[in-house]
C-alpha cells in the first residue's frame, strides 16, 4: 500500500478520517491534487508549518473548495495537462450545508473533479452541532437530548441524490469498513470523465461517542443494519448495490453510541427505534438490499 | 514563526511530531498468528503499521493507541498493553 498521508497529524486516536484519506489516496496516486474545505481534516492535517500531505493540497475557505478545484482543473487543462486527478475531500458540514452553492456549480459546469465527503454526521471539528446529514434522532450539542427535545428532529439531507438530480456521470457510497470497494469507487471515478461524487460513512469517535477501537467495526454496522446503503449511480441509473446477508436490526448499531445513549432510557424511545428502524427497512426497499 | 507566501509548507511535515506519546495502550503482536493479511496495516488511521522484513509492526513513534488494529485483526493477534512509563 502506497502511503501518501503522513502520521504525526493531529486526529483523535481511533478517528476513520485518516484511513479514508489514506485509501482514497492509495486509489488515485501521486498525480494527483487535492482541494479541501474547512473542517476535521484541514485542521489536523495541516497545523501551520506541518502538513500531512505528500500530494499537491490547498485549501482556502469552508464553502468554496469545490470552486478552487474548478480553477485548478480549468488552468490544468490550459497547460494542457489533462492526465492530472483533481479531488476534493471535504466534510459532511462543508459540502451538505455550507459548499452546498459552489458544488452544485462544479457539477453543473461539468469539470473533470471528483468530489469525496468523507460522511461524520455533524461539524465534529467545533463540537459536534447538527449538520443536515445527522440522522433522525441523533443528540448533537445543537439538538441534544432531554425533556424537551428527542434529538434531531429532521431526516438526513439525500446529498447522493442531490448529486444525481445534477446529472453527475458517477455517483456513489462506500464505507470506511470496507476498503477494497473504497477503492474500487474512487478508481472509478476517476475513470469517469466529468464530475463523480463518492459519499463515506467515516464514524467519529468524538462526537459518536463509541468504545475506542470499535471505529470500523461500526461503519460496517451502519451498512448491516442497512441504514448506510452501499451503491453506485451512473449516469443516473442505479448500477450496483451491496447486498446485505444477514440484516441486523438497528438497535445493535443504535445501543453501542453515545449519541442515541437516551433512545434507550426515555419512555418515547422504542417508538424513535422502531422510526429509526422504518428508515432502514425504506433503504432495503428502494435499494433492493436483501435477497 | 515566519509565514512563508501563500503558506506552503513540505510534503509529510507532520512527521516532526511524534504522536506515540498520545497512547495509554499500545499494540503487542504476536508474529506466531499473524497470517499477513494486512489489514492493521489498511485500517490503521494513522498509517504506521508497515512490513518490516516480512513482519507487520507498529511504529511506537506515531501509535496513538487507538485499538483499530487489535479489534479488527481476524487472528486476534494483537493485544493492547497498558503503558506504564
Amino acid at each position: 500500500m502506497q502511503n501518501l498521508f503522513a502520521p504525526g497529524h493531529r486526529a483523535c486516536a481511533g478517528c476513520a478520517m485518516p484511513t479514508t484519506v489514506k485509501l482514497i489516496l492509495d486509489a488515485a496516486g501521486p498525480n494527483t491534487v487535492v482541494a479541501s474545505p474547512t473542517g476535521c481534516l484541514e485542521v489536523v492535517s495541516t497545523p501551520y508549518p506541518e502538513s500531512a500531505w505528500m500530494v499537491p493540497w490547498v485549501h482556502s475557505l469552508f464553502e468554496n473548495a469545490s470552486a478552487v478545484a474548478s480553477g485548478i482543473e480549468v488552468a490544468l487543462k490550459r497547460f494542457g495537462k489533462t492526465d492530472i486527478n483533481i479531488l476534493v475531500i471535504g466534510g459532511d458540514g462543508s459540502t451538505l450545508d455550507i459548499g452546498m452553492g459552489c458544488i452544485s456549480g462544479m457539477f453543473d459546469r461539468g469539470h473533470n473533479v471528483k468530489y469525496i465527503c468523507y460522511d461524520n454526521e455533524a461539524y465534529m471539528n467545533t463540537g459536534v452541532q447538527r449538520s443536515s446529514s445527522t440522522p433522525y434522532g441523533t443528540s448533537t450539542s445543537t439538538t441534544p437530548s432531554g425533556k424537551a427535545s428527542f434529538g434531531n428532529p429532521r431526516p438526513k439531507k439525500d446529498m447522493p441524490a442531490i448529486a444525481v438530480a445534477h446529472k453527475v456521470p458517477y455517483v456513489a457510497t462506500a464505507s470506511v469498513a470496507y476498503p477494497v470497494d473504497l477503492r474500487n469507487k474512487v478508481k472509478k471515478a476517476i475513470a469517469t470523465p466529468g464530475p463523480a461524487y463518492l459519499q463515506v460513512n467515516a464514524p467519529c469517535i468524538t462526537g459518536w461517542n463509541f468504545e475506542a477501537g470499535n471505529t470500523v467495526e461500526l461503519s460496517r454496522l451502519s451498512v448491516e443494519t442497512c441504514l448506510w446503503p452501499l451503491y453506485e449511480y451512473i449516469n443516473g441509473e442505479l448500477a450496483s448495490v451491496k447486498k446485505i446477508r444477514s440484516k441486523k436490526p438497528v438497535e445493535e448499531y443504535l445501543k453501542v453510541q453515545g449519541r442515541y445513549r437516551h433512545l434507550f432510557k426515555s419512555p418515547d424511545g422504542a417508538e424513535l427505534i422502531r422510526k429509526i428502524q422504518a428508515i432502514a427497512d425504506a433503504n432495503v426497499k428502494k435499494f433492493g438490499l436483501v435477497d | 514563526m515566519k509565514l512563508t507566501i501563500g503558506a506552503v509548507v513540505e510534503p509529510g511535515s507532520t512527521m516532526v511530531t511524534k504522536t506515540g506519546a498520545w497512547r495509554t495502550f499500545a499494540p503487542v503482536v504476536d508474529h506466531k498468528k499473524c497470517i499477513k493479511c494486512s489489514l492493521c496495516e489498511i485500517y490503521c488511521p494513522e498509517a504506521c503499521i508497515h512490513q518490516v522484513e516480512g513482519l507487520f509492526v507498529p511504529d511506537l513513534d506515531y501509535c496513538k493507541g487507538c485499538g483499530i488494529c487489535s479489534h479488527e485483526c481476524p487472528r486476534k493477534a494483537i493485544t493492547m498493553i497498558l503503558e506504564e512509563k
